[in-house]
């Protein structure tokens, strides 16, 4: 399936939009760190929940379970979220 | 008697002295910086930044092998890793498994490494092993380099880290950490290290063991000092040529111990009173136990944490705290509310010894001689974090 990456992610894919695979968030993850190695723990912390300033859109819909479930013809998009100076 | 760079050099210390250029790394909340002097340190010249837009906590150069240097680094979006160069910077390769707690058993909450804030190289016989602290306290050594860490079991998973370290909430306001890891020179099983909050803690046994080493250390007035978070060390070093003796900046003073003494002795209660002897930093001479370093700040009312009255100044004890004497010629003399950090104080291995410290506003000083006169030699950076001497690699 599409993944949009945002800029802060791009030193690991070098580009905006990647393919990668999973029946659900957390294997897309497992399959972005296989492609992208280091990418994953930079998004989703050691106890398997995504980073307090990192967004995930299925769709257009905001997810927060990696647990969801996503389809082939599903579009994922990854969004910074930070204030301040 | 006043010492003299010449009695420095007769004392007989591990630390060697040298001359030539100095190199100093500067970690920011932005980036970090490489700053070189020319032979005699009196010019300097700034590098670009390195990952600029990234909190840098602390970059560290690699004793054992100068051409590689390691970088505790996050953003304000991703999680935390660490960056090695082994070329002195001219290319650099991301941790494979950077510092991260064990994951917590299903229907617990386990702890998360929100960054890595102090980085030292293991004992001079174990090429390739370093340790790192972070924020939440946590301890994790890595043996390939920096390549992969793992956690170091015997004091992240103590049954008792809790009642050591207190909840994350009720730590400092930049996340509670694990900072000043100390390797015995003489003894790679030996480990010291300090948390805010939780004290120092000691391993004879290359951290397998732990035990807190907190007799003598004070606490903020009302509260139990026997109770080990309400214990907030800043800073620790070992004295320069000394390992068995120990200085610390505390929240609530200037520390020392000689080991295997049990008890710390407060030396800051020497200072001037007007000035206090709250600090977040301290630096210590490579081959004189007795000469100690300290940056202190207004820890009155709302604890500003500015230099005493915005008069900033470096204080010198050369008797090992029995008394101490104001460095700040070349200093502003008024209206510089500085703050300096823990890990932004540090000295040189040359003689006369450098010392340099970075501000909270961007600013690196310099001294060539000992703290007798002051430059500035970097300004407009951002908010300094960190700054460690690093030695020529060619």
């Amino acid at each position: 399936m599409k993944v949009r990456i945002p800029s802060p992610l791009v030193s690991y894919t070098e580009k905006r939009e990647v393919e990668a695979e999973g029946r659900s968030l957390a294997e897309l993850f497992a399959d972005l760190d296989r492609r992208y190695p280091g990418l994953r723990f930079r998004v989703v912390d050691e106890q398997g929940a995504l980073r307090p300033h990192m967004r995930v859109f299925v769709n257009g819909a905001q997810v927060r379970e990696l647990g969801i479930e996503l389809r082939p013809n599903d579009e994922v998009q990854f969004i910074q979220a930070l204030s301040g100076g | 008697m006043k010492k003299s760079a010449s009695r420095s050099k007769q004392s007989n210390g591990h630390g060697k002295s040298s001359s030539g250029p100095v190199a100093l790394l500067v970690a920011t909340r932005k980036g970090a910086f490489l700053l070189r002097s020319d032979q005699k340190r009196r010019g300097w010249r700034i590098s670009q930044p390195i990952f600029l837009g990234h909190v840098v906590h602390h970059v560290v150069q690699d004793p054992r092998e100068p051409r590689t240097l390691l970088v505790a680094a996050r953003t304000g979006h991703l999680g935390p890793t660490i960056f090695r160069t082994h070329d002195s910077g001219k290319t650099w390769k991301e941790a494979k498994t950077p510092p991260a707690f064990p994951k917590a058993p299903e229907g617990k909450k386990g702890q998360v490494v929100d960054h890595t804030f102090w980085l030292t190289p293991g004992h001079a016989s174990e090429k390739g092993t370093w340790y790192a602290g972070t924020s939440p306290q946590g301890l994790f050594r890595s043996e390939d380099g920096g390549e992969t860490w793992t956690s170091v079991k015997g004091l992240n998973e103590h049954p008792e880290y809790s009642q050591w370290m207190g909840a994350v909430e009720n730590g400092t306001p930049d996340g509670p950490k694990l900072h000043s890891v100390l390797v015995d020179p003489r003894d790679k099983q030996h480990i010291y290290v300090a948390m805010s909050s939780g004290g120092v803690f000691e391993s004879k046994d290359a951290g397998a063991t732990w035990a807190p080493l907190i007799k003598g250390l004070e606490v903020v007035e009302q509260f139990d000092a026997t109770v080990l978070p309400y214990h907030d060390p800043h800073c620790m070093r070992f004295s320069g040529p000394n390992p068995d003796r120990l200085y610390q900046q505390n929240h609530c003073g200037i520390y020392r111990i000689d080991r295997p003494g049990e008890t710390w002795t407060r030396i800051g209660k020497t200072m001037p009173k007007s000035i206090g002897d709250v600090g977040f930093s301290m630096t210590v001479h490579p081959r004189d136990a007795d000469t100690i370093w300290v940056l202190p700040m207004d820890g009155s009312g709302v604890w500003p944490r500015t230099s005493p009255g915005g008069k900033p100044a470096v204080f010198i004890s050369q008797n090992g705290g029995k008394s101490w004497k104001r460095q700040s010629k070349g200093m502003p003399k008024r209206n510089a509310w500085w703050t300096v950090k823990r890990q932004a104080m540090c000295s040189d291995g040359h003689d006369p010894v450098g010392l340099y410290f970075g501000t909270t506003s961007g600013e690196v000083w310099a001294s060539r001689k000992e703290g007798a006169r002051w430059k500035c030699i970097a300004r407009h950076l951002p908010e300094i974090y960190a700054v460690e001497p690093a030695h020529s690699s060619r």
